[in-house]
């Protein structure tokens, strides 16, 4: 972990370079860092504080107030769930609790072995599709429980597939 | 302190003939003279009032919507009614939102009859078990990680007076505001408990908190 620590660190100073030192340069720098290595990793916000001359829970504040941020590393596949109105009615919650099962993670987390990462989504915009969850960009409309499990063992058998042609 | 303008202009509030410093909210100068108004987040050295509590709103003569008295400077021949209706209803609304997500398990609670929240619902003649809006509970885990305090997110009502005196006053900045709408809380960095951060156990903290969610541990009724 300490060499992943050094490295977020690394490039965090890189990024901050040429960039002022003023407070109104926080969202900037977060959206910067978020660019360059998907999320927001806790060492890296720790060294923007101290770049800016805050409190880390300032920056922390921040963070967790917009959407826009993530505070967990994105996953291989990306699982977002639609809680739209139409999905909502056909049981979005259902299959929302279905993926938290399964990945035991709960919306905005990533599985230990970053594999998958979920979050919620407003409408997706196939509504007829209801319950529609966007897997790796590909929408998968009526996605019930018994398709959550469909999905998933696609990816298992694929991942098997793939190390067995490493071997 | 803070030097306010000394120019003095006479007004009423309530009826009663009152002088003030000129510039001076109305809100300090009600309460200077032993007239109530209900509040939270007001913060006397706090140059700019967060006016986000919404419990002080007061109506002013002359002026067609009540004004919140934590921002309202006191002006000459001002009449300010701390007891008007529609100031009320609002106040009244605020209070019981609040209520709605705040545990009223008063006679278990350290903070029971020296809470602000008591002494607002009493004032504004409402009940701590509100029927008008759906009991929400938030349900966080209980910070006891610190020796000397116990803090209970789930009775925070977000005044922000903790935040200012750690950040502003003391420079400390080991709690702040998180996250966004009903998530909204006070804590720490990556939430971790306060006995892990840079919190230096001053306490000053939990002597500002209106409501039992900072409390001391040493206290003879536990929960």
């Amino acid at each position: 972990m300490s060499n992943e620590e050094a490295e977020i660190k690394e490039k965090t100073r890189v990024i901050l370079e040429g960039i002022g030192s003023k407070r109104e340069n926080l969202i900037p720098i977060l959206q910067k860092i978020q660019e360059e290595l998907g999320y927001l990793p806790p060492y890296a916000m720790l060294e923007v504080a101290r770049f800016l001359n805050i409190p880390d829970i300032d920056v922390y504040s921040v963070a967790t107030f917009y959407n826009q941020f993530r505070l967990t590393p994105p996953g291989k596949h990306s699982i977002r769930v639609c809680m739209g109105t139409a999905c909502h009615v056909k049981g979005g919650y259902i299959t929302l609790a279905a993926w938290q099962r399964r990945l035991k993670i709960g919306p905005g987390e990533t599985s230990p072995d970053r594999e998958f990462d979920l979050d919620i989504v407003a409408c997706v915009g196939c509504c007829a599709m209801a319950p529609v969850s966007v897997v790796d960009k590909k929408v998968e409309g009526k996605a019930n429980p018994t398709r959550v499990d469909g999905i998933l063992l696609s990816y298992q058998l694929q991942k098997e597939q793939e190390e067995k042609e490493k071997n | 302190m803070i030097q306010r303008e000394m120019k003095e202009v006479s007004l009423t509030i309530d009826g009663k003939k009152i002088k003030a410093k000129e510039g001076e909210k109305i809100l300090w100068v009600a309460l200077e003279n032993g007239i109530y108004i209900p509040n939270l987040c007001a913060i006397y050295e706090k140059m700019q009032p967060s006016a986000s509590c919404r419990l002080c709103f007061v109506e002013v003569e002359g002026e067609d919507e009540p004004v919140t008295a934590c921002t309202e400077p006191v002006r000459e021949c001002m009449a300010v009614n701390t007891r008007g209706k529609i100031a009320l209803r609002l106040a009244r609304t605020s209070a019981e939102l609040l209520l709605a997500s705040h545990p009223v398990n008063c006679g278990h609670c350290l903070k029971n009859r020296s809470c602000e929240l008591q002494k607002i619902a009493k004032h504004l003649g409402i009940k701590l078990k509100t029927k008008r809006f759906r009991k929400l509970e938030r349900n966080l885990p209980i910070d006891e990680s610190s020796p000397l305090f116990i803090y209970d997110p789930n009775k925070c009502v977000l005044c922000g007076k903790c935040v200012w005196v750690c950040q502003e006053k003391l420079g400390i900045g080991a709690i702040g505001f998180t996250r966004r709408g009903f998530k909204r809380m006070v804590s720490t960095f990556q939430d971790k408990p306060i006995g892990e951060t840079t919190c230096g156990q001053c306490v000053e903290c939990v002597k500002v908190c209106p409501v039992g969610s900072l409390v001391f541990k040493n206290d003879k009724r536990v929960e």
